[in-house]
């Protein structure tokens, strides 16, 4: 049974090199290795306009990935959108920080970015942002530009 | 022509494929219930992984290599007019894992081990060789075509994820070691930007699915063919052809169905 | 005198073509048997009917005292692990070396230790002449060879009946020769019964204790080699003698001759 052997071992090598693909891919392609298997807790932030913000996008403060946002939703009485977000347990921020939506890069995705407050006491699960910013609308800030350079030219007039 | 012959023709082919298609159902249900018994010979199933998985590397491998090459070269040339050079990797990364790996390594294995297992099963029919073991009483379907099938669900994802990461590989041979696109903002941009869950995930879903098809596939036309050397190899024709069809379609459903949400 | 397989009015066909009609035959225990007919007569049908392997449209079959016709699965297949089948061309497993293709059966259906297999596989190849062959695969052994390996395969379960399916074509006289001296005195050995499904005159009748000649899906004659070498049929005495013309002409029918030269 030596030919079974010498098959054996080339089968092993094979399945353990498609193995190895899975588990390079899984490491060095994807982001398992910043995978969250830690404790989050959740707390939620209203904005007027979310922009282009998906769930799923990252939440950073200072730049360094803390959280992700769970989910978004439409106050229907308020009409504003209110995004909940997970964060690490680990990190918290004071009460009055602010949450505001930014883009990564000129044209990138866009992501929550979190400035810390000076408040004593830390932001709990459950509770909400005191002060947010929504996402900048390209179409309001054109309009913004053209509205201001009409008004520049009236006053010179 | 007569109306109504065209009429009775078209008819008849409709109910040819239905009933190819029912036949074809039945087989892939016998497969499904012969899959525990399978398991409990693996050193059969050892064997044809053997056959279909190790003899397939060598061609997914170099494929592999250069579709990487490839996208590497592409992907700069198109990134590196909107000045998004930087990320070579991610374009490279995500073209693979969610696209080009389960589909070019599924038509390749079709091509590949398909063929190979159709005109194996056929020729063993038409030498009536599966009529003796039917005669001396052991099930054809479970002891030659099942662990073949088995095999095949098998190798597929770790071929397709074979090829995704050489071509990984080669993707950053061409972008960061020829053309010069900086080292660490290649493999950055791709860790940020590929997730476990959406993109490579998915695409193990998708190498599965298409290895239960193109095995399924190439055993029924091989088991079902006629026992004549035209027989074999109009069979191992149609393995191709349709494995590679419904390769491209459920790549479509599947897409839509993942990627969407 | 008991049978070991029984026919009753069976018809079997596709559409509306019959090949066997409301055929009745019997195979009597422990005899050497030749089935004999002309090409295309359904010979080689009768031995797939009596295996089980096609179902009939009409009548009984029963073999070994099983019906094959309503057997389930699991009836058919523990029907056929006491029979073996030869067929024309060995149907060797081409995969497997000599020694493994008679080992299969054994190793499938018994749980004997591979010392044991071993041993019987070895006698059975030495019961056909190969025993030296062993390590040797289908690819390298010559047609008359593969067929004795596919005889010693068909007899490795020791079974109670065995058929072959036209085991004496294409072979030379030496090969002819061994090969019904093998079916002879395996049957014999074996105290089993043989069905051969032929239409080779002399070997057959040297070696067989009861002819059945069939024509146009009918028995036509049965009884000893003697009995129908003496029928007076005209369809046997054309086959036995192998006259070029009686019962089935020479010529396709066609048009008349001067239609087409004139």
């Amino acid at each position: 049974m030596k030919k079974n052997a010498a098959v054996d071992f080339w089968v092993g090598l094979f399945v353990l090199l498609g193995a190895l693909a899975l588990v390079f891919l899984a490491l060095k392609a994807g982001n398992l290795s910043s995978f969250t298997a830690g404790d989050q807790y959740r707390v939620t932030a209203e904005f007027d306009n979310i922009g282009g913000l998906k769930p799923r996008a990252p939440v950073k403060s200072a730049g360094v990935t803390v959280g992700r946002v769970a989910n978004i939703k439409l106050d229907p009485v308020t009409f504003r959108a209110v995004v909940s977000l997970d964060l690490e347990e680990g990190f918290d921020f004071p009460k009055d920080s602010s949450a505001r939506i930014l883009t990564s890069g000129l044209l990138g995705e866009q992501y929550v970015g979190i400035e810390a407050g000076g408040d004593l006491e830390n932001l709990a699960g459950g509770e909400k942002f005191a002060r947010t910013q929504s996402a900048v609308v390209l179409e309001n800030l054109i309009s913004q530009f053209l509205f201001s350079k009409a008004s520049e030219g009236d006053s010179e007039k | 022509m007569n109306p109504a012959i065209l009429i009775s023709r078209l008819g008849a082919g409709v109910i040819n494929t239905v009933t190819g298609l029912g036949v074809f159902a039945r087989f892939v249900g016998a497969l499904l219930v012969l899959l525990p018994k399978a398991l409990l010979r693996p050193r059969l199933v050892v064997d044809q992984i053997h056959f279909i998985g190790n003899y397939s590397l060598v061609i997914i491998v170099v494929s592999g290599l250069f579709v990487g090459f490839v996208l590497g070269l592409q992907g700069y040339y198109t990134l590196n007019r909107y000045g998004a050079e930087q990320a070579l990797g991610l374009l490279v990364a995500l073209s693979l894992v969610r696209e080009l790996g389960p589909v070019v390594s599924a038509l390749l294995f079709a091509g590949r081990a398909g063929t190979s297992l159709t005109a194996e099963i056929g020729l063993m029919k038409a030498g009536e060789q599966l009529t003796a073991m039917e005669m001396m009483a052991v099930d054809p379907k479970a002891r030659i075509v099942s662990p073949r099938w088995v095999a095949g669900l098998v190798s597929m994802p770790l071929l397709a994820a074979l090829f995704s990461a050489v071509g990984i590989f080669g993707g950053y041979v061409v972008g960061v070691l020829l053309i010069g696109v900086d080292s660490g903002a290649f493999w950055s941009q791709m860790q940020a930007g590929v997730d476990v869950r959406d993109d490579i995930l998915n695409g193990v879903i998708k190498s599965l699915v298409f290895g239960f098809a193109v095995s399924s596939i190439a055993l029924f036309q091989g088991y079902s063919c006629q026992p004549t050397p035209e027989g074999v190899s109009r069979a191992t024709t149609r393995t191709v052809v349709i494995s590679s069809l419904t390769i491209l379609g459920l790549d479509f459903v599947l897409t839509a169905l993942m990627f969407s949400i | 005198m008991g049978f070991v397989a029984q026919l009753k009015n069976v018809d079997f066909g596709y559409g509306d073509r019959l090949i066997l009609e409301n055929i009745s035959l019997d195979i009597p225990k422990g005899k050497v048997v030749s089935v004999m007919g002309g090409s295309g007569s359904g010979k080689t049908t009768l031995l797939r009917l009596m295996c089980g392997q096609y179902p009939v449209n009409k009548g009984d079959v029963s073999v070994l005292g099983q019906d094959v016709v309503a057997a389930s699965t699991q009836q058919l297949y523990a029907f056929r692990k006491r029979i073996g089948v030869l067929f024309q061309f060995g149907a060797l497993f081409t995969d497997l070396s000599v020694f493994d293709n008679v080992a299969f059966p054994l190793r499938e259906h018994t749980n004997l230790p591979e010392s044991a297999i071993r041993d019987l596989v070895l006698l059975k190849l030495h019961a056909v002449g190969l025993r030296g062959a062993s390590a040797l695969f289908p690819s390298e052994i010559s047609g008359g060879m593969s067929r004795r390996v596919a005889l010693a395969r068909a007899i490795a379960l020791d079974p109670e009946l065995i058929f072959y399916d036209e085991p004496f074509a294409g072979l030379d006289p030496i090969s002819l020769g061994i090969t019904a001296n093998l079916i002879r005195t395996l049957n014999d050995a074996l105290g089993a019964t043989s069905v051969v499904v032929t239409h080779d005159i002399h070997e057959s009748f040297a070696i067989s204790d009861h002819v059945i000649v069939i024509a146009n899906g009918r028995v036509l004659a049965q009884g000893s080699p003697a009995e129908v070498e003496s029928n007076q049929d005209p369809y046997v005495q054309q086959f036995i003698k192998g006259l070029p013309e009686g019962p089935v002409k020479f010529h396709y029918p066609a048009t008349d001759l001067q239609k087409d030269f004139a």
